[in-house]
């Protein structure tokens, strides 16, 4: 505390007497307008702490009753009662009765758009495209286990060898090198007659040396001619949709080592009726039979 | 008014007294933030199915935090209508109770990640680890595919130890059978039998396709399908998750 008030002979502003080298600071005061905001701003905090749960402690929930968690529960609630009649029929419908019923079909698309998008699209592609590596397209007529509304919707609920449930779809092919059912030779051997069957053969002796392999060890899952196999999950080696790669050395690996490729259940995860929305929204992306 | 407040030459000008008032001012705001902690116990949701972390998830984990996925990915799904038809359930507190530090993240490059194990593929985990675009063109995340080198594990015994030496309920034999738990994990046809009974729920796979090695990518992939999969929200009740 300065022991006399000096002002300030140009400004004519308090001094705070403090003196440094001759130079003397002016003790400005804050705006009042500032001032009084910043203390109005304290007296909302101690509402607010009155009102809210804002206090680190067990108990403390402020004098309003209001969470977070307490406010989801109801708002939740709404929804799902909004929903709930449309819901409650495409949970009963079929999917062939969701897709001949106009506007159980519209209501199908719109939210299997969404529910594809949060849930499959991260593999399957944003429109179904699928990707290399694995990951089905589902925008065309080359099934795995089936296109049909009861096939799609199978393969959603159980997901594919995934272990969850005997539900699950496809059995393991064979490591046939690894395993030591082929040796490498005849893998390669194999794999050109694979490629034969879409006329891609390099070595046609090769390819000969494969193809008795190929009716002992491949025709009883993916056929004679390489047709595939829905109840096996055996894809159709005859055309030219590869699931992982078909030059030659992605087919010698997936002979010599398999695949397997995995697909997660949703039946657990999603609503029946999200299901059902699910399998007529991938049924008209493209290959729907 | 207020007159005395202006008296601050009186402390300025006496060590002790402003010493021992700097002390007080401190104290107050380091006990606003340790105080809260003594009653932590009571915050945290009793839920069944949490367990501490394999050590191939503990390694992963580890990954995680090294690579920064953190910044980009929360772990955190709020009580919001929208993360609750996105994501599911909010995120408890009980799920993130072993986690040394919290990943809970505050921003989102990426999707949130609590609920994210088992909604996709080992193989796609691998795939798009190691190249985000060939699985989903849109994705703005970078490429990850150094993670195929070999997993250091050597210290995995003392990792779990320092976790049982901050309160993580680790036993002995977790921590005994560290390194042989985390090979375990890693190796579809290993003898589970000691491992799952240490471990609830935890699964045994080659998570980057490839058994032969265990990788950073194995154990970043065990730890991604472990996200959000231990507690089961089917049996959890209202009352359980009531804030109190």
């Amino acid at each position: 505390m300065p022991t006399k008030v000096e002002k300030d002979s140009i400004t004519g502003q308090e001094t705070t007497g403090h003196e440094w080298d001759g130079l003397k600071e002016l003790n400005t005061p804050l705006p009042k307008w500032w001032l009084y905001v910043f203390y109005a701003t304290i007296l909302f905090s101690l509402v607010w702490v009155a009102l809210y749960p804002a206090l680190p402690f067990s108990g403390a929930t402020g004098v309003t009753g209001w969470t977070a968690r307490g406010a989801l529960g109801p708002e939740l609630e709404a929804e799902r009662a909004a929903r709930e009649p449309m819901l409650a029929k495409l949970r009963e419908a079929t999917p062939e009765q969701i897709a001949a019923d106009p506007q159980l079909r519209a209501f199908a698309l719109a939210g299997g758009r969404i529910a594809f998008a949060n849930n499959c699209a991260g593999c399957h592609g944003a429109g179904g495209q699928g990707a290399p590596g694995g990951f089905p397209s589902l925008a065309d007529d080359d099934w795995i286990f089936g296109g049909s509304f009861d096939a799609i919707q199978h393969s959603i609920r159980h997901g594919v060898r995934n272990g969850e449930s005997e539900e699950a779809r496809g059995i393991a092919m064979p490591r046939f090198q690894v395993d030591g059912l082929l040796t490498a030779a005849q893998v390669g051997d194999v794999a050109e007659h694979v490629l034969s069957l879409t006329g891609r053969a390099t070595d046609q002796a090769a390819a000969g040396r494969g193809a008795p392999l190929f009716a002992e060890q491949c025709a009883s899952c993916h056929g004679e001619k390489g047709e595939g196999n829905r109840d096996m999950g055996a894809p159709r080696l005859n055309d030219q949709v590869w699931l992982y790669g078909g030059d030659k050395a992605s087919v010698v690996r997936s002979i010599g080592w398999s695949r397997a490729g995995v697909m997660p259940s949703w039946g657990g995860r999603l609503d029946p009726a999200v299901v059902n929305m699910l399998t007529v929204y991938v049924h008209t992306l493209g290959g729907g039979e | 008014m207020f007159r005395f407040l202006r008296d601050h030459g009186i402390i300025e000008r006496n060590l002790i007294l402003m010493g021992v008032l700097t002390l007080i001012t401190v104290s107050i705001g380091g006990l606003v933030q340790i105080v809260p902690l003594f009653t932590i116990e009571t915050t945290i949701e009793r839920v069944e199915g949490m367990r501490p972390y394999t050590p191939l998830e503990l390694a992963g984990r580890d990954i995680y935090v090294r690579e920064g996925c953190y910044t980009c990915h929360s772990q955190m799904v709020r009580p919001f209508r929208d993360e609750a038809e996105r994501y599911g359930h909010y995120s408890l507190a009980a799920e993130s109770m072993y986690d040394r530090p919290f990943q809970w993240g505050s921003k989102r490059s990426g999707p949130d990640l609590a609920r994210l194990g088992g909604r996709y593929s080992d193989d796609w985990h691998a795939a798009h680890l190691r190249s985000p675009r060939a699985v989903v063109p849109e994705s703005i995340m970078p490429p990850y595919a150094f993670l195929d080198r070999p997993l250091d594990y050597s210290d995995i015994g003392a990792k779990l130890k320092a976790q049982q030496a901050l309160g993580v309920p680790y036993t002995d034999a977790m921590v005994a059978n560290a390194r042989a738990d985390l090979e375990a994990q890693a190796r579809p046809d290993a003898d589970a039998a000691g491992f799952s009974g240490r471990y609830a729920k935890a699964r045994q796979a080659a998570f980057d396709g490839n058994a032969g090695t265990i990788t950073e990518m194995d154990a970043l992939v065990a730890y991604l399908q472990m996200l959000g999969t231990l507690v089961q929200f089917r049996d959890v009740t209202p009352e359980q998750v009531r804030q109190q």
